[in-house]
C-alpha cells in the first residue's frame, strides 16, 4: 500500500500558520513524523492561499525534502503551482491530481505528458460527481486512455474513484468499492487510491467507519491511500487488511509490524 | 385520533418515522378533513424544526436530517393535491422563482421553503441547486416571476446572492422583482447590505415575508 501523508495541508489551522510564518521547523517536524510513520509520499497543499500558492508550494517542497529523503505529493488543481513544485522537486513526485474536468485536464496534460510523475487521476468530469460504479469506470476509462496516449505508463496512474458520504446516500460506499474492482479488472497494472475520510461525513464514530471502509477497499484492490499516517489504528488496519487480502507474502509484513508493536495502541 | 393527536404524530413522524408512515398519516389528515396548511405548519414543519435543532446541537446526525426531509416530502406529496383543489378557488398570490445559488448544492432547506410557499398559494418554480446568476435571471424573465428567492447555505456562496442582485441592477431590471434571501448563515444585515427586499429565517417566515411583499405590490 502506497501511503501518502496528508497532514501538510493548508486547510489545517496549524499548517496555515506555519506556512504564513514560513516556519521551517514546524513543517519539517510534521514531515519527519509522517515519513517515520511510514508515509511514502509527503503531500503538500497550499490551496487556501490563492495568489501565493505557487511560492508556497515551491517552499513546501524544498522545506520537506531538506529533511525527508523521499518524494512529495504535489496537491493542487493549479497547473502553475504544479510547475513551481516540479521545478524544485528531487526524485519522482506524485501529482495530486488531474481530473476529466476539461479546463483542468487540458492545462495539466502538457505539463505531465512523457514524464515519470506518479499521477492521481480523480474520477470527476464536467458532468460533476459520479454516482454509480459505472459512472466512475466511464470517467476512469477516458482519463487512463488520455494519460497513456500522452506517454504516462499505466503503472504510474493512481485512479481515485472519489469517495462520497454514506450519510447522504447509502449506496455511495458500495458503488465506490465496486468501482475499484471494475477499474482494476479492466486496466491491469493501474493503481487505485483515495482519501477516504469523506465516507463518514455526517456520522458519529467516524474513525471506526473509516477503518472498516479501508478494510473493505483493500479487499477489492485499493493500493494507495491519502491518510494521516500518525493514526496508528488506521495504519495497523491497513497492514492486517493487506495480509487478509492475500497481498502479504508469508504474512511477513504483518509479523514485522507485530514485532514493531504496531498493533499496540 | 383527534386533530391534535394527528398533528403531534405528524411532527413525530418527520423526526423519526419512515416515508410510508408519513404518507399514511397525511392520508389521515385528508380523511379527517383537517386543513392541510395547518397540518404542514403545526405538524410537518414543527417536526422539521425540532430535528433541525437537535442536529445543530450535535444530538442528531446527517442521515436523520435527510430522512426527516424525505418523510416531509412524502407527506407533502399527499397533501399537495388537496391544497391544489382548494387553491383553484383562490386567486394565485404571486409567482415565486426559487433556487440555490451558484456553487451551492444544498437542497434540503430550499425544498422546504419551496413546498411551503407552494402550499400557501403561491405559484412556485423551483430551479434546483447550483444555479449561475444569469440563469436565474433569465428564468425569472421568462416566467415573469414576482419574487426571486435565493437560498445559500454556505458563507462561501453568499456572495452569489449579491451577484444576482447586482446583475439585475446592471441589466436595469432590479425593480421588476422582489428578491428575498435565506439559508443557514444568511442574516438580516447581509440582506440589508446587498439590497435584498427581505430575509427569512425559516419556511414559515418566508410565507409571511412574500405575502407582505406581494401586498405592497398591489
Ligand atoms: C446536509 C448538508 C450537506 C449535504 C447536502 C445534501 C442536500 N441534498 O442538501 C452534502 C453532504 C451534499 C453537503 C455537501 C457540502 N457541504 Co454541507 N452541510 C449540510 C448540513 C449538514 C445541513 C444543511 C441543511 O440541510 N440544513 C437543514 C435545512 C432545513 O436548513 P437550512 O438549509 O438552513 O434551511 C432553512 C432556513 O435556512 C431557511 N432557508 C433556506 N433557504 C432559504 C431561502 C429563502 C429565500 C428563505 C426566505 C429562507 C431559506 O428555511 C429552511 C427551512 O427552515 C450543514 C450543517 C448545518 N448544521 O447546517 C452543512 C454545511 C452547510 N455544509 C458545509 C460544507 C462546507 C459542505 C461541503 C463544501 C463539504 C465538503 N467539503 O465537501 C459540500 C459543499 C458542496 C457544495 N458545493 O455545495 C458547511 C458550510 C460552511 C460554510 N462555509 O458556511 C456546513 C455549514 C457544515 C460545516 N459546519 O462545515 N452538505
Amino acid at each position: 500500500m502506497i501511503i501518502v501523508g496528508e497532514l501538510i495541508n493548508a486547510s489545517r489551522k496549524a499548517i496555515t500558520e506555519a506556512i504564513k510564518n514560513r516556519d521551517v521547523e514546524a513543517i519539517q517536524a510534521v514531515a519527519c513524523q509522517e515519513h517515520e510513520a511510514g508515509a511514502h509520499y509527503i503531500d503538500v497543499n497550499a490551496g487556501i492561499f490563492l495568489e501565493e500558492e505557487e511560492d508556497y508550494i515551491r517552499w513546501l517542497v524544498q522545506t520537506v525534502q531538506a529533511v525527508v529523503e523521499g518524494p512529495c505529493s504535489i496537491d493542487t488543481p493549479n497547473p502553475k503551482a504544479i510547475e513551481a513544485g516540479l521545478s524544485v522537486h528531487q526524485g519522482t513526485p506524485m501529482i495530486n491530481s488531474i481530473s476529466l474536468e476539461s479546463d483542468r485536464y487540458n492545462k495539466m496534460i502538457p505539463l505531465l505528458a512523457g514524464t515519470d510523475c506518479r499521477i492521481v487521476a480523480l474520477c470527476m468530469s464536467d458532468e460533476g460527481m459520479p454516482k454509480t460504479a459505472e459512472d466512475r469506470l466511464r470517467v476512469a476509462d477516458k482519463l487512463i486512455n488520455g494519460l497513456v496516449q500522452n506517454r504516462i505508463p499505466l503503472e504510474n496512474i493512481y485512479v481515485d474513484p472519489l469517495v462520497q458520504p454514506i450519510s447522504v446516500d447509502r449506496t455511495f460506499g458500495i458503488e465506490f468499492l465496486k468501482a475499484i474492482a471494475l477499474i482494476k479488472e479492466k486496466f491491469v497494472g493501474v493503481h487505485a487510491m483515495c482519501g477516504l475520510s469523506n465516507v463518514s461525513y455526517g456520522l458519529p464514530g467516524r474513525p471506526f467507519v473509516n477503518q472498516t471502509f479501508m478494510s473493505m477497499a483493500v479487499a477489492l484492490g485499493l493500493d494507495g491511500a491519502i491518510i494521516n499516517p500518525l493514526d496508528k489504528r488506521m495504519m495497523a488496519n491497513i497492514i492486517a487488511a493487506e495480509a487478509l487480502a492475500g497481498r502479504d507474502n508469508f504474512c511477513m509484513n504483518f509479523m514485522k509490524a507485530h514485532r514493531a508493536k504496531k498493533f499496540e495502541f | 385520533m383527534d386533530k391534535n393527536q394527528i398533528l403531534e404524530k405528524l411532527a413525530a413522524v418527520v423526526m423519526d418515522g419512515t416515508e410510508d408512515e408519513a404518507k399514511v398519516l397525511a392520508q389521515a389528515v385528508v380523511a379527517n378533513k383537517i386543513d392541510p396548511l395547518e397540518a404542514i405548519e403545526q405538524g410537518l414543519s414543527k417536526g422539521m424544526e425540532i430535528i433541525g435543532g437537535r442536529f445543530e446541537r450535535g444530538e442528531a446526525y446527517l442521515p436523520e436530517l435527510l430522512m426527516a426531509a424525505a418523510s416531509f416530502n412524502a407527506a407533502m406529496a399527499v397533501l399537495k393535491p388537496e391544497i391544489e383543489a382548494q387553491k383553484k378557488q383562490l386567486v394565485k398570490l404571486g409567482k415565486v422563482l426559487i433556487g440555490t445559488v451558484k456553487g451551492d448544492v444544498h437542497s434540503i432547506g430550499k425544498d422546504i421553503v419551496a413546498s411551503v410557499l407552494d402550499t400557501s398559494g403561491f405559484d412556485v418554480v423551483d430551479m434546483g441547486v447550483d444555479n449561475p446568476s444569469l440563469n436565474i435571471i433569465q428564468q425569472a424573465e421568462k416566467i415573469q416571476a414576482d419574487v426571486i428567492a435565493l437560498s445559500s447555505v454556505m458563507t462561501t456562496t453568499m456572495p452569489a446572492q449579491k451577484e444576482v442582485i447586482d446583475t439585475l441592477k446592471e441589466m436595469g431590471i432590479r425593480q421588476k422583482y422582489f428578491v428575498i434571501i435565506g439559508g443557514g448563515p444568511v442574516n438580516p444585515e447581509w440582506a440589508d447590505r446587498i439590497g435584498a427586499d427581505g430575509y427569512g429565517k425559516s419556511a414559515i417566515d418566508a410565507v409571511a415575508l412574500v405575502k407582505g411583499l406581494m401586498a405592497k405590490k398591489k
